[in-house]
């Protein structure tokens, strides 16, 4: 990789990118445009987290690369090779010990301390796309604080089912003023996002978005006094080291219909199990 | 059981070993060297370059033998390559008008001054598979458009000229620098001038800065040449259907070599960098006027890398369906739409994103499932049980 700089992008795209970090820190939740760079791996893969990662690694960082969760799902092994091949850096399955977290659909279940950062690989990162699909007119709406049309939409979920529709990617407010998609993790995620002391960033290669939940920085999940937030439960424990409140993943066993459920966050599960 | 997905790192090493094997194929059968795919695929070459937006036919060649062939994917790992290179300068605008033409025709008028050259085109040859170039072993018989007429002034490039297949003899000794047929209407001020919808000199760059909306013209001019062939074609396609009418006629496409100057500052003068072959579409389109304008025509553009005409023409056709803010139309239909053209024609974009969808999503399926079984258990319906 000899011909390639540390990290692989050139210092200049990663002080447009810090600069543009920098923004979204002081702007919590605003999505701050950037000159997103074409990335030797796919979009969808995570090109924006991996920008974020990118230009903020030094030498003497330890990352940590989940998806799903776990550190040993495919893509989340291929960026962690990505990394390693062009920085050199250590790595680790530990929460606990990583500086950063790069992460695809899930918050570690361990909780964070200050000083780490949590980079998000984000798809779209619009909250109102799916009812506004026009880019220039969803800008204006945050602009004007604007957001009428996502609360109708909760409540007509509500009158029409008895409940939100949304179980991830389920929209915040952050810091009482934007609102936020908090990329595709589990709403069972979203409470951790709320005054986390780690430094959350998110990134959306192909969008060429980015944001920002600064440390101990209010995010609520939307909801009415009348229906608040809830997230999921599960009558299962993890079928391996027995934990009751965390993410479970169901395993299909057999094809009768035999089920297990264990838990997605794999360094969370080993350090339980090891315990003594 | 439970490696599925959670599958790691030897899995990966193993699918790329495998993918490696395939890409070689039979090892019995000579390998394919990028002389071979640049001389005898450089159509292929020419459309990794124009989408890749790099202009580089041997690394082009490199991508698409290490791409299996597959040119959305070489596109992919030429622009890869290209993101990691250093911006040190724009180059002045090419003048197209001093281009070495290969090839040269205008569907508006019968003849024009410089002539109709047909050049190396498909266009008349008839789709016959032709069995002759299945069997390498036997030298074929020269075809017998051996006797083009050889150009009169062209004694710079005879490569490219003799192969000039000339249908006219329209402008004697103009093979290199044939005025623009559009330039003919433009003294007459049938059609709109050419302007720049913005004096500041500086050319937007895509690559390195995200879409804003509305896009100018140079930003739109960027991504449509950067843009997927095949969904360029379907939106000019589609204008032609009536999704954004705008009456083209095709004033003149021209394809041959021009050259790449750039200038200096610390210079003060330009030198040439190089020399590209391109081809450039110029698209004439009717527009009944409004109430500030009077009738006139309008312009559509394309330019391309190589010889990669038909891009070209459907990138023309898009070109003038975008215009449509700037030219007081109602854009009603997607070719006339900007956020929707721009931000869909990428196909390193687009391929990407529509196979994420190949990557685990199981946590959020599992959320959904949690959803939808309470759902059903309110509506009183029942688990069915899990066990025979």
């Amino acid at each position: 990789m000899s011909r390639y700089n540390f990290a692989f992008l050139d210092e200049h795209t990663k002080r447009m990118i810090r600069r543009a970090l920098l923004k979204a820190v002081a702007i919590p939740g605003y999505q701050v445009p950037f000159g997103s760079r074409e990335m030797p791996l796919s979009y969808g893969w995570g090109t924006g987290a991996v920008q974020v990662t990118a230009s903020i690694i030094g030498p003497d960082d330890v990352l940590k690369v989940i998806d799903q969760g776990a550190d040993d799902t495919t893509n989340a092994v291929s960026i962690r090779q990505f990394f390693r091949r062009t920085t050199g850096v250590r790595t680790t399955t530990r929460a606990h010990d990583a500086t950063i977290i790069q992460t695809r659909h899930r918050v570690p279940e361990t909780r964070l301390a200050e000083g780490q950062i949590v980079v998000f690989q984000v798809p779209i990162p619009e909250p109102l796309r799916w009812l506004e699909p026009r880019e220039t007119e969803t800008r204006t709406m945050h602009a004007l604080e604007e957001y009428g049309v996502m609360h109708v939409r909760l409540y007509e979920d509500i009158t029409r089912h008895g409940h939100v529709e949304t179980s991830y990617d389920y929209p915040v407010r952050v810091n009482g003023r934007y609102l936020m998609r908090p990329s595709p993790i589990p709403k069972f995620d979203n409470p951790k996002l709320d005054r986390n002391p780690a430094l959350l960033l998110f990134g959306a290669g192909r969008e060429k978005r980015m944001y920002a939940v600064p440390p101990y920085t209010s995010v609520r999940s939307l909801d009415f006094e009348d229906y608040p937030f809830t997230i999921e439960r599960w009558e299962h424990a993890c079928a391996l080291c027995g934990a009751r409140d965390a993410f479970l993943d169901e395993i299909v066993v057999d094809d009768k219909g035999g089920r297990m459920f264990v838990c997605s966050d794999t360094d969370h599960c080993e350090r339980r199990r090891s315990a003594p | 059981m439970y490696v599925a997905v959670k599958g790691g790192e030897q899995a990966i090493e193993a699918a790329h070993a495998q993918l490696a094997e395939d890409r070689r194929g039979d090892a019995a059968v000579p390998e394919l060297t990028l002389m071979q795919i640049e001389q005898q695929l450089g159509l292929a070459v020419d459309r990794v370059m124009t989408e890749g937006s790099l202009y580089d036919r041997e690394l082009a060649a490199l991508a698409i033998k290490q791409a299996r062939g597959d040119l959305v994917e070489a596109i992919f790992l030429l622009r890869a390559y290209r993101t990691t290179l250093a911006r040190f300068g724009a180059s002045l605008p090419v003048d197209t008008t001093r281009m070495t033409i290969r090839r040269r025709v205008s569907a508006t008028f019968k003849d024009v001054p410089g002539g109709q050259i047909l050049g190396p085109t498909f266009d008349y040859t008839h789709r016959l598979l032709d069995f002759s170039l299945a069997d390498p072993e036997r030298e074929r018989e020269p075809t017998a458009a051996v006797d083009c007429p050889k150009p009169t002034s062209g004694s710079a490039l005879p490569g490219h000229a003799e192969r000039a297949a000339r249908q006219s003899e329209g402008g004697v000794g103009a093979i290199s620098g044939p005025p623009r047929v559009i330039d003919v209407l433009d003294r007459e001020g049938l059609i709109e001038p050419e302007r720049s919808d913005d004096d500041s000199g500086v050319v937007g760059d895509v690559t390195r800065e995200p879409l804003a909306f509305p896009a100018a013209r140079d930003v739109r001019l960027q991504n449509l040449a950067r843009a997927d062939e095949g969904f360029v074609l379907a939106l000019g396609y589609a204008t032609q259907r009536g999704y954004g009418r705008n009456h083209p006629f095709a004033a003149e496409i021209r394809i041959g070599e021009v050259e790449l100057e750039l200038a200096p500052e610390e210079l003060g003068f330009s030198i040439t960098l190089g020399e590209l072959t391109v081809t450039e579409c110029q698209m004439v389109n009717q527009f009944t006027g409004s109430a500030a304008a009077p009738p006139q025509f309008t312009r559509g553009y394309g330019l391309t890398f190589g010889h990669t005409e038909r891009k070209a023409m459907a990138m023309a056709l898009v070109d003038r369906a975008l215009r449509a803010r700037e030219l007081g139309e109602a854009a009603r239909t997607p070719p006339q739409d900007e956020e929707f053209v721009l931000y869909h024609s990428d196909n390193v974009e687009a391929s990407g994103f529509v196979q994420h969808l190949k990557l685990p999503h199981h946590v959020d399926f599992q959320s959904e499932l949690v959803l939808l079984r309470t759902l059903r258990a309110e509506a009183g319906i029942a688990p069915a049980t899990t066990s025979p």
